[in-house]
């Protein structure tokens, strides 16, 4: 059953140093404050796995957290590269980064057999392509009814699943909307799961389209208004796209990198980073 | 070059080959522009998936990523990913899937993963396969969008991130791939088509301006040439003003 605990007191219950680590949210509803957090407090050696790693996973592996990631695209959606992520691939900085690398279908499934208690997933895809050869955990399968070719990958089954929701109400049931993604096989493919929330509510009203995630089948909740920011929270906030536009030259340079860690994360605000001029200029 | 730019022709010409009706798989940047644009030119009743689960987004302006609250909002329906990929794309529900590449060989194979031999040393780290891999095995057809350049436009891909035909004849037979693969390479200098018998893209036309010694000086293989190479009609006044007013981003 769900406890509702402070941020900061749910980080430091759930993350430990060379865990394997989800924060999950395709584009909206991001966990970025639960990240920061995982900065702040010196996680080391962590596993990040995540289809779509952006500014979050940039940022953890900028300020040190990973040592390996588990991915399928890592770009900065509509602006470019995520400079972080490919300075620690291409010059090993601030250390070298394994990578496990699949396609969002292949993704996709690995949570889907994480959650289902499978050990594997069936699909069409892969076929042809280089990544059989990089990506230990592609296999190909023959299927037993029609001898049809296809490719089997590992299941997901993260330590700890990080996902940002609208709300939760007194008992820590969950409830989210809008794009949402892998969350729901996320979250049941860990062992623990967080989900940080825009507010805890007495009661829900009905969302057509929501997804409820019971509390019994959560770790804990935390209240953190804002904290998908820059990404958003339908209902709550709009996509930040300047700061996603901004972050290509904050993350393109290492000291201005460093300063930003520093002034907006380090520094222990607990508003939301933001960019704009303090965060690019010398 | 007249008053409009080779990117804007890339796009106009990229939005007059999706057919009115056509589902279409829309991938961030060009793919999403030109798909939006026959949207709102041509094809009102295009329909529009992006990966993040919007199914028959219709938004009012141009979305930056491929999950903005825009798409969700105008959405037919909003579904999980593992949903859209397996449901969607997967049993073959997609007529159209919308790539882009950073490198492109002479079948039409796609590399968006790293520039360089060794994967484990890459000279440029690329964001990797996303969607791709599957939304060109398994769409009807597969249109590809991007900028012609000996740069992109390589003998052979470093890195086989999405398959097109392969090494040819048979490839994608044999790979068990179901849909057609590649039916077109959109640029900003022409169109080129795969051969109907050989599969090795083939220019077929050109954009007004430019001229077939510019295409096969912007190819990094031997670029073979249609007998007939045909002329993309100029950007009509009204696809330009639509595609300005929508933001004519950069892709």
């Amino acid at each position: 059953m769900a406890v509702i605990v402070p941020l900061g007191e749910a980080i430091a219950g759930l993350v430990r140093d060379g865990d394997t680590v989800a924060l999950e949210g395709f584009t909206h509803l991001i966990p970025f404050a639960a990240g920061h957090e995982i900065i702040r407090q010196g996680r080391r050696d962590l596993t990040l796995v995540r289809m779509t790693p952006d500014l979050i996973y940039d940022q953890m592996i900028g300020a040190g957290c990973a040592r390996r990631l588990v991915f399928s695209w890592g770009g900065n959606p509509g602006v470019g590269s995520l400079h972080r992520f490919r300075d620690a691939v291409e010059n090993g900085w601030p250390a070298p980064l394994e990578l496990e690398e699949h396609s969002h279908a292949g993704m996709a499934n690995r949570y889907v057999a994480g959650a289902s208690g499978l050990p594997f997933a069936v699909l069409r895809g892969y076929a042809g392509t280089d990544l059989i050869g990089q990506t230990p955990t592609i296999k190909p399968i023959t299927c037993p009814f029609t001898g049809e070719a296809l490719a089997a990958v590992a299941a997901l089954n993260p330590d700890v699943t990080i996902v940002h929701a609208q709300r939760a109400d007194a008992s820590g049931n969950v409830q989210l909307w809008g794009i949402t993604g892998i969350q729901k096989e996320a979250v049941l493919a860990a062992a623990r799961s967080l989900v940080t929330v825009e507010e805890v509510v007495e009661e829900f009203t009905d969302v057509p389209g929501a997804v409820v995630l019971p509390a019994w089948a959560l770790t804990t909740v935390s209240e953190a208004p804002g904290g998908a920011h820059p990404s958003y929270a339908q209902g709550y906030s709009s996509r930040d796209n300047d700061f996603y536009v901004a972050w290509d030259a904050i993350s393109r340079d290492r000291e201005a990198f460093g300063r930003w860690l520093d002034e907006q994360i380090l520094g222990g605000s607990d508003a939301p980073p933001r960019g704009g001029a303090a965060g690019v200029s010398a | 070059m007249g008053d409009y730019t080779a990117d804007e022709m890339m796009s106009i010409a990229a939005a007059r080959a999706l057919r009115d009706g056509a589902v279409c798989f829309v991938g961030i940047g060009l793919p999403s522009t030109a798909a939006n644009l026959a949207r709102r030119t041509h094809a009102p009743n295009l329909v529009l998936v992006y990966e993040s689960g919007t199914l028959g987004a219709k938004p009012a302006a141009l979305p930056l990523s491929i999950g903005d609250g825009i798409l969700a909002d105008s959405a037919d329906a909003v579904i999980g990913v593992p949903e859209v990929f397996n449901y969607w794309l997967q049993s073959g529900r997609i007529d159209v899937g919308f790539l882009g590449a950073a490198q492109l060989d002479r079948y039409a194979n796609i590399n968006t993963t790293v520039v360089g031999r060794d994967y484990h040393d890459p000279v440029v780290r690329l964001p990797g396969a996303g969607g791709a891999p599957e939304i060109a095995a398994s769409c009807k057809e597969v249109i590809v969008v991007l900028r012609q350049s000996r740069r992109a436009f390589v003998e052979r891909v470093d890195f086989v991130t999405s398959v097109g035909f392969g090494s040819g004849p048979g490839t994608r037979e044999r790979l068990g791939l179901r849909g057609a693969g590649p039916t077109m390479v959109i640029t900003d200098l022409g169109v080129l088509e795969p051969d109907p018998d050989r599969l090795e893209l083939t220019l077929t036309r050109l954009h007004p301006g430019i001229t077939v010694e510019q295409a096969r000086a912007a190819t990094g293989w031997d670029l073979a040439v249609a007998a007939t190479v045909q002329q993309t009609p100029p950007p009509t006044p009204d696809e330009l003003a639509v595609l300005r007013r929508l933001g004519g981003k950069k892709p």
